[in-house]
């Protein structure tokens, strides 16, 4: 089989919820080999309930947004209420890499878990603390999820039409925080191959939703404007908006950057109205965008999204059919890529989960594992690589060390 | 001066706009030397784009070019010339991450595909950025961020309920975050392949589709949905965006105790004693009706003051803020999240520096994007060995 990426790199991992254990997903994607610790004390709560689908009716086992969000993982459970807890968990972290964790700041070193506690056990350890507004300044214990984050950190103000409420960014929001999360620990890693030395990354989450839309600040920084929120407008282009197309709720989005591509608009549309003087150059077109908006509506509106944006792609125009979930479960260039894969899951069966979003050419990048079952590989961590005897495994098992 | 995480990594830069540049950023903020090469005169698309310092267009003073190729060195060449794309190879040879956003196939017409800069550079990490990536139905098709946000059902995955508009359109996402999504994608995969590299050597092709990494940043839903293409909307939780006195607050009471907090910030009302609101369950049964109760309230309260209150009983609450508010946020400031940077037309201004503080090796806040062809003789003179009089021909002939 071939290697990923990171084969050989071992994480112990203490997130949870969406967006820790997004950043441990990708580099689990990448091969590397991530050991989730958790407890029937304190379950992920996405094996409990999602904002998104509700709470989990079955059993922890058979949670679906835990299992996409920790596929290819290992599970080990571990009561870090008790000492002896903590003590194997920092055992484990001596022959570990990296630590990741995502509770409020302070929380992990109370348990004897904070960075000082793993350096002393692992002086070149990498450790990843993820936080809401970051682990230090006056608001460092405050708690969050995706849509607090997006909040604080202004991309819903910006995000939604101009006479309408802000927009309650959610579950990406967390998944971007992951994907900065797993950018940082590679960085820390290449650093720690090149000099030996492991280090602490404070990462704030509010701060990851601003970074991400950096350009926006630049506006305040150079001009002390605060851009509002602009619909699906832009502050050049136009067209550039969504219009409605045969069938309910089925629109196509079209965005025009240049003359060419006005041009070849305006053919395959042949409205006589479009070679009006409103719409002679970019900028009479963007003055003048509700009628312009109007007119291409007009045509959009007896036609299937498919019609419109095949249309207009095959003349160099940026038309796209707006897809939901439903939607995009039959989508061709999904189909085509391959980027949804089979996975076996013991409680839960098959299950279609989404591939990583990369492809390499030598070393794979993979999604073919499901997530663990709460304390599924104990034998493994605790016998195999940390040399327990079977007795003392079932003895922590019996104190609810191991639970 | 504390040392960089990516010091000594040396990353060739041919893109325009968001997503290649903010990964080449990425790179370049923690220590790695990114050139970047723009096409002569013209330079950068994102030149050409605002927001301008003082709404004066300027190429050098779009704040979107400033923002996204700070720590980067700047040449200009021109890839249409034979000795364009002559000098352009022999970067390649010296780089260990090559970043490109070309139409796929262009640089095969180039003749600087991966198949002939991997023959000169076996260990480079050849790293494409495209809309679809270079394969599939869709690889030649034309998309903005617009396109990409809508096509990714992204626009249709709304968690936290807010008033329904029924008929008008989804709206895209503010900031074109889509595209600084693929970027970060891709940065993730460069330090990957980087890290491989350690010990094999070999570099890789890297192939980064814009749509894909928007997909997997709503992973969770994308994973319901081929699961149960028909899968019922959730009714959702208590709370999510609500209108307050002077704007909206976020509240996110996902779990009991942090419903509790709600109760105890809103004086604990004797309704929430009531059956109705037991549990979750029970909470999502009335939503509604709780719902117009804690808008009521909130709408009696300050957005800040709902924020401080509410976290300092354990509930976890956001005000939407405006980038106003940000930059003169206190945790922000005194995290030092903005670092001031020189430019030398542009000024000195503050810009967003990275959500991750390193204890070893610091984001570095050294340089502001380079000014169009600034760095042509420090990279053509000093590192690949031409002549001023070599330099200055070669700008005649329009190909620097």
């Amino acid at each position: 089989m071939t290697k990923g990426p990171l084969d050989g790199v071992r994480i112990l991992d203490f997130t949870w919820a969406w967006a820790g254990p997004y950043g441990t997903l990708l580099l689990a994607m990448l091969g590397a080999e991530v050991i989730k610790v958790e407890s029937r004390r304190r379950l992920d709560h996405t094996r409990l309930r999602s904002l998104m689908a509700g709470p989990t009716l079955t059993s922890p086992d058979h949670a679906v947004v835990f299992n996409d969000l920790n596929i290819g993982k290992l599970g080990l459970a571990l009561n870090l209420s008790q000492p002896k807890a903590v003590e194997i968990a920092k055992r484990v972290a001596r022959i570990s890499d990296v630590v990741t964790q995502n509770m409020r700041p302070g929380v992990m070193d109370r348990l004897g878990l904070g960075y000082d506690d793993f350096k002393a056990v692992k002086p070149d350890i990498i450790m990843l603390s993820s936080s809401a507004v970051g682990a230090t300044g006056p608001e460092r214990t405050y708690s969050g999820y995706a849509p607090t984050f997006a909040a604080l950190g202004g991309h819903s103000y910006i995000s939604g039409n101009p006479e309408g409420h802000p927009l309650p960014i959610s579950g990406a929001v967390d998944l971007r925080v992951g994907t900065t999360s797993a950018f940082a620990i590679l960085a820390a890693l290449y650093y720690r191959a090149r000099t030996g030395k492991g280090q602490h990354i404070d990462l704030s989450s509010t701060e990851a939703v601003s970074a991400l839309i950096g350009h926006v600040f630049m506006d305040y920084s150079m001009n002390s404007r605060v851009q509002a929120r602009a619909g699906n407008r832009d502050q050049i282009m136009a067209p550039h908006s969504c219009y409605r197309c045969l069938g309910k709720y089925k629109w196509v989005a079209i965005a025009v950057a240049s003359e060419e591509e006005w041009d070849a608009l305006r053919n395959v549309v042949g409205d006589s109205r479009l070679a009006d003087e409103r719409f002679a150059d970019a900028h009479s077109r963007w003055q003048n965008q509700e009628d312009l908006d109007q007119i291409i509506g007009e045509w959009t509106s007896s036609r299937s999204q498919e019609e419109v944006a095949q249309a207009l792609q095959k003349v160099g125009v940026a038309a796209t059919p707006v897809l939901d979930g439903p939607a995009l479960s039959r989508d061709a260039q999904i189909h085509a890529r391959g980027i949804l894969k089979r996975v076996q899951h013991p409680a839960i069966g098959e299950r279609l989960t989404l591939g990583p979003p990369w492809s390499f050419s030598r070393t794979p990048a993979r999604a073919d594992r499901p997530a663990p079952l709460l304390g599924q590989h104990n034998q493994y961590v605790l016998g195999e690589l940390l040399g327990m005897s079977n007795e003392e495994i079932e003895k922590l098992i019996a104190e609810e060390v191991v639970y | 001066m504390a040392e960089t995480a990516l010091d000594g990594v040396k990353v060739l830069e041919y893109c325009q706009m968001i997503s290649g540049p903010y990964c080449g950023k990425l790179l370049a903020d923690l220590g790695a030397e990114v050139i970047k090469v723009e096409e002569p005169q013209l330079g950068d698309g994102a030149r050409r784009r605002g927001p301008f310092l003082d709404d004066v267009p300027h190429p050098e003073k779009s704040g979107l070019f400033l923002y996204l190729n700070t720590n980067k060195l700047g040449i200009t060449l021109n890839l249409r010339t034979t000795s364009g794309r002559h000098i352009f190879q022999r970067l390649a040879e010296q780089a260990d991450i090559l970043i490109e956003d070309r139409p796929p196939g262009e640089m095969a017409k180039l003749g600087l595909d991966y198949d002939s800069l991997s023959a000169v550079n076996p260990g480079l990490i050849f790293t494409s950025i495209t809309p679809y990536g270079q394969t599939g139905p869709y690889r030649d098709y034309k998309s903005y961020h617009l396109n990409l946000y809508h096509a990714t059902g992204l626009s249709s995955f709304v968690y936290v309920p807010r008033q329904a508009e029924p008929d008008s359109p989804p709206v895209v996402a503010g900031g074109q975050v889509g595209d600084y999504d693929g970027g970060l994608t891709a940065a993730v995969a460069a330090l990957a392949a980087l890290w491989v590299r350690l010990t094999t050597g070999e570099g890789q092709y890297i192939d980064i589709s814009k749509f894909e990494a928007l997909l997997a940043m709503e992973r969770v839903e994308i994973c319901r949905f081929a699961n149960q293409p028909d899968a019922p909307p959730w009714k959702g939780m208590v709370g999510g965006l609500v209108p307050c006195q002077d704007g909206h607050v976020v509240v996110t009471p996902a779990q009991n105790h942090q419903w509790q907090a709600l109760m105890k910030l809103m004086g604990n009302p004797a309704w929430a004693q009531e059956e109705d609101c037991r549990d979750e369950f029970a909470r999502a049964q009335h939503r509604d009706e709780i719902q117009q109760r804690l808008e009521e309230w909130m709408a009696q309260h300050p957005k800040e003051e709902i924020y401080s209150e509410g976290q300092r009983v354990g509930l976890p609450v956001g005000p939407v803020r405006t980038v106003a508010e940000i930059a003169n946020w206190q945790q922000a400031r005194q995290r030092g999240f903005f670092a001031p940077l020189d430019h030398p037309q542009a000024g000195r201004l503050e810009y967003p520096s990275a959500a991750y503080k390193m204890s070893e090796t610091p984001w570095r806040g050294e340089r502001a994007a380079p000014l169009l062809g600034e760095h042509n003789e420090q990279v053509y003179c000093c590192r690949l060995g031409y002549s001023r009089e070599e330099l200055a021909r070669m700008a005649a002939a329009g190909i620097i």
